[in-house]
């Protein structure tokens, strides 16, 4: 009876935004390097799963593969590449602390502020029967409007997808090049 | 209404990404360790994915933004591999030539 009034819908939407704001409150209030990585795994592996339940599933799965999968195990390589035990636990002045919680207090407010003051987002989807399955198939669309093609009246995104591409290009070879090693000039053995 | 009952509006998701914005931010004002500034920009960069997610939501409003928002959200997780990849490399340059991956000490072109 009272699993039937539940609605899992909202349900996994609290599971999941609660573990992402709570790991992402996590990376900022711990000051060990390594499990602000882990955390941040955690959070933008929930941050999927809400991208999932709006509907949004080759973005969720992009965010998985390409941040969670790609982006982050580029960081923890960094991490792991400077992880001498002085930089892995770096911690900032107690005064520091209160003008950042101060500061970034009054900025949550109003941004919490600005995100419910608006009638026309706080409003339920007027007519949730009538949201059909094929409205969420949107791997097709997408992959058609990178390459010029909408089947919707839109405009297609083939020169935006070609500049994302060649600066993508462009900027991992610069990595490449910035990145190389070197002999360091002050090299003890 | 109980909080599980009730359907999930754009609203909603607004506030987990205001949640996610103000801890990137945080992040990168208190991080001493660069990485922990860059690891910020990615917190940052969801937060504001996340609304671009929620306005193209067919499931939370009727007239949303369709495929535009989930095509700007892809631009912008590509953008932030590549932001990640320059900056982990700037970031491990620092660290050869000066031994350190202090953000305050990195303070060469100060006038």
């Amino acid at each position: 009876m009272l699993l039937a009034a539940v609605d899992w819908h909202s349900y996994f939407f609290m599971l999941f935004a609660m573990l992402a704001c709570a790991f992402a409150m996590g990376v900022l209030l711990t000051s060990n390097i390594v499990r602000m990585a882990f955390y941040l795994v955690l959070s933008l592996g929930a941050t999927a799963g809400l991208y999932f339940l709006a509907g949004a599933e080759f973005v969720g799965a992009m965010q998985l593969m390409i941040y969670v999968g790609g982006t982050l195990v580029l960081l923890i390589f960094g991490v792991m590449l400077t992880a001498q035990s002085r930089f892995v636990s770096m911690k900032i002045r107690p005064d520091e602390w209160i003008l950042v919680a101060s500061l970034g207090g009054a900025l949550l407010l109003l941004l919490l502020y600005v995100a419910f003051s608006v009638p026309e987002w706080r409003m339920e989807h007027p007519h949730p029967a009538e949201i059909s399955v094929a409205e969420t198939k949107l791997a097709a669309p997408i992959g058609l409007a990178l390459s010029g093609v909408r089947l919707d009246d839109g405009i297609g995104y083939l020169f935006p997808f070609l500049i994302v591409s060649v600066h993508l290009l462009v900027v991992l070879i610069g990595a490449g090049y910035l990145a190389r090693t070197k002999r360091r000039a002050t090299s003890e053995n | 209404m109980l909080p599980l009952m009730a359907q999930l509006t754009v609203s909603h998701y607004l506030f987990v990404g205001a949640v996610l914005f103000v801890c990137g931010v945080a992040c990168m004002a208190t991080k001493r360790n660069a990485l922990g500034v860059l690891m910020g920009v990615e917190l940052v960069l969801n937060g504001a994915n996340m609304n671009f997610i929620a306005f193209a939501s067919p499931l939370l409003r009727e007239k949303h933004l369709g495929l535009d928002g989930q095509l700007v959200a892809l631009f912008v997780i590509v953008l932030a591999a590549a932001e990640a990849a320059v900056a982990l490399a700037i970031a491990l340059n620092f660290y050869n030539n000066h031994s350190t991956i202090d953000v305050d000490r990195a303070s060469e072109l100060k006038g």
